[in-house]
């Protein structure tokens, strides 16, 4: 028996990591449940302040888009968002949240950072484009942050305060920010939209299905 | 060194050591035989070395069904535990630091029950083990400080037992060269 001991230890410890992982795992799980609640927005908590934020100022639609600037959806929605907000002109607002998935894509954190030093210079939007356009390019590259520098150079900012804001505090606290209100949102993937607080199913995400939200949106603000 | 052939009882070799019968567990406590005078402090330093390491077990486990969860880790005493998590550096090849880091201090108690179960070639695994774990641990301390900037309590309470881990592996090393 003395010599199974230690072994017995070891299965024990395993036993208990294991039960205490998957007790915790179901104890915090309803916490993040409700992603699958199309109706309505829980208790949001709020994102960065002020908001990335294109359109019109008296819009009667907002659209608050989760994104990733590394996720092929994200990309692919991309220019049809930008087809509708033209169509709709100053009916419709746009919200840009930063939402990268760092376990899957590797330079998404990156990314949303140099989005967010471009808007310390009022280019976040151009910037926010430039990083979809040329994503291919950029998610290869040995080192993205050089690419993101020349992209600002490109967009005509300053190449050395967008270095040190690409790497400083408020550029990772507005991103840790609007993680957050996604979270306490339910958010769990990119993209994802809410069009005036509802949040929209995945199926929905398809150029007639934005349009269709869009106008539903609008019915019910009497336009 | 030889063991003996004698089916029962223990034999006394050419340097007079006391040696155990063929079929016996080896002898507690890794590289002191028992008459050494560090036997039973050596014994206490493995103890220490799994009782850390179940800490840090606990530690990981939390920060990876927080991981998994999707929900932000808060902190209570530092202030950059969603920053420092929700980095690129909190994952290795798309899997979260926190089942590596479990996976490690797993090992490690592992090992050292193993070792104070008398398995003393078991030693030289830990030495390695603590040794990876030390090195990821500074890494991760420079990321913290220098790129990121912030700080997770978290990870900071990881780094500290890893760090008594290393001293603790360094204390038995020096035990067992005197």
């Amino acid at each position: 028996m003395k010599r199974n001991l230690p072994l017995v230890i070891i299965a024990a410890v395993v036993v208990i990591a294991f039960g205490l992982g998957v007790l915790l795992y179901r104890t915090m799980k309803p916490a993040s449940g409700n992603a699958g609640d199309t109706t309505s927005a829980p208790a949001s908590l709020p994102g960065a302040d002020p908001a990335r934020v294109r359109g019109g100022a008296n819009a009667l639609v907002t659209i608050e888009e989760f994104g990733d600037f590394e996720c092929p959806p994200c990309g692919a929605l991309h220019p049809e968002l930008v087809k509708i907000e033209k169509e709709y002109g100053d009916k419709l607002r746009v919200v840009f949240r930063e939402f990268p998935l760092t376990q899957i894509h590797k330079h998404s954190y990156e990314a949303a950072r140099a989005a967010e030093a471009a808007g310390m210079q009022n280019k976040f939007w151009e910037m926010h484009d430039l990083l979809y356009e040329k994503k291919d390019e950029w998610s290869l590259a040995p080192d993205p942050p050089k690419l993101f520098v020349d992209y600002a150079k490109y967009l005509g900012l300053d190449g050395d305060r967008f270095t040190r804001d690409m790497t400083g505090d408020l550029a990772s606290l507005r991103v840790a920010l609007d993680m957050r209100r996604g979270k306490s949102l339910g958010v769990i993937g990119t993209p994802t939209l809410f069009i005036n607080s509802r949040k929209m199913d995945a199926s929905e995400m398809t150029p007639d299905g934005l349009r269709r939200a869009i106008y539903t949106a609008l019915k019910e603000k009497g336009q | 060194m030889k063991e003996s052939n004698t089916p029962v009882g223990p034999i006394l070799t050419k340097s007079s050591s006391i040696k155990p019968p063929v079929n016996s567990p080896p002898d507690a406590a890794g590289a002191e035989s028992l008459s050494s005078p560090f036997h039973v402090s050596s014994r206490w330093l493995y103890v220490s070395i799994t009782a850390l390491s179940l800490i840090g077990l606990g530690d990981s486990i939390y920060l990876l069904v927080k991981h998994l969860t999707g929900q932000s880790v808060q902190c209570t005493i530092s202030t950059g535990c969603e920053e420092v998590l929700g980095s690129a550096y909190a994952t290795i090849i798309g899997y979260p630091l926190a089942a590596f880091g479990a996976l490690a201090y797993f090992t490690v108690f592992s090992l050292a029950i193993l070792a104070i179960f008398g398995y003393r070639h078991v030693r030289m695994f830990l030495i390695i083990v603590v040794g990876l774990m030390l090195l990821m641990t500074l890494r991760l301390l420079y990321l913290q400080a220098f790129v990121l900037g912030k700080y997770c309590e978290f990870c900071l309470l990881s780094a500290a037992i890893t760090l008594s881990l290393a001293v603790l592996i360094f204390a038995i090393v020096f035990r067992s060269s005197r």
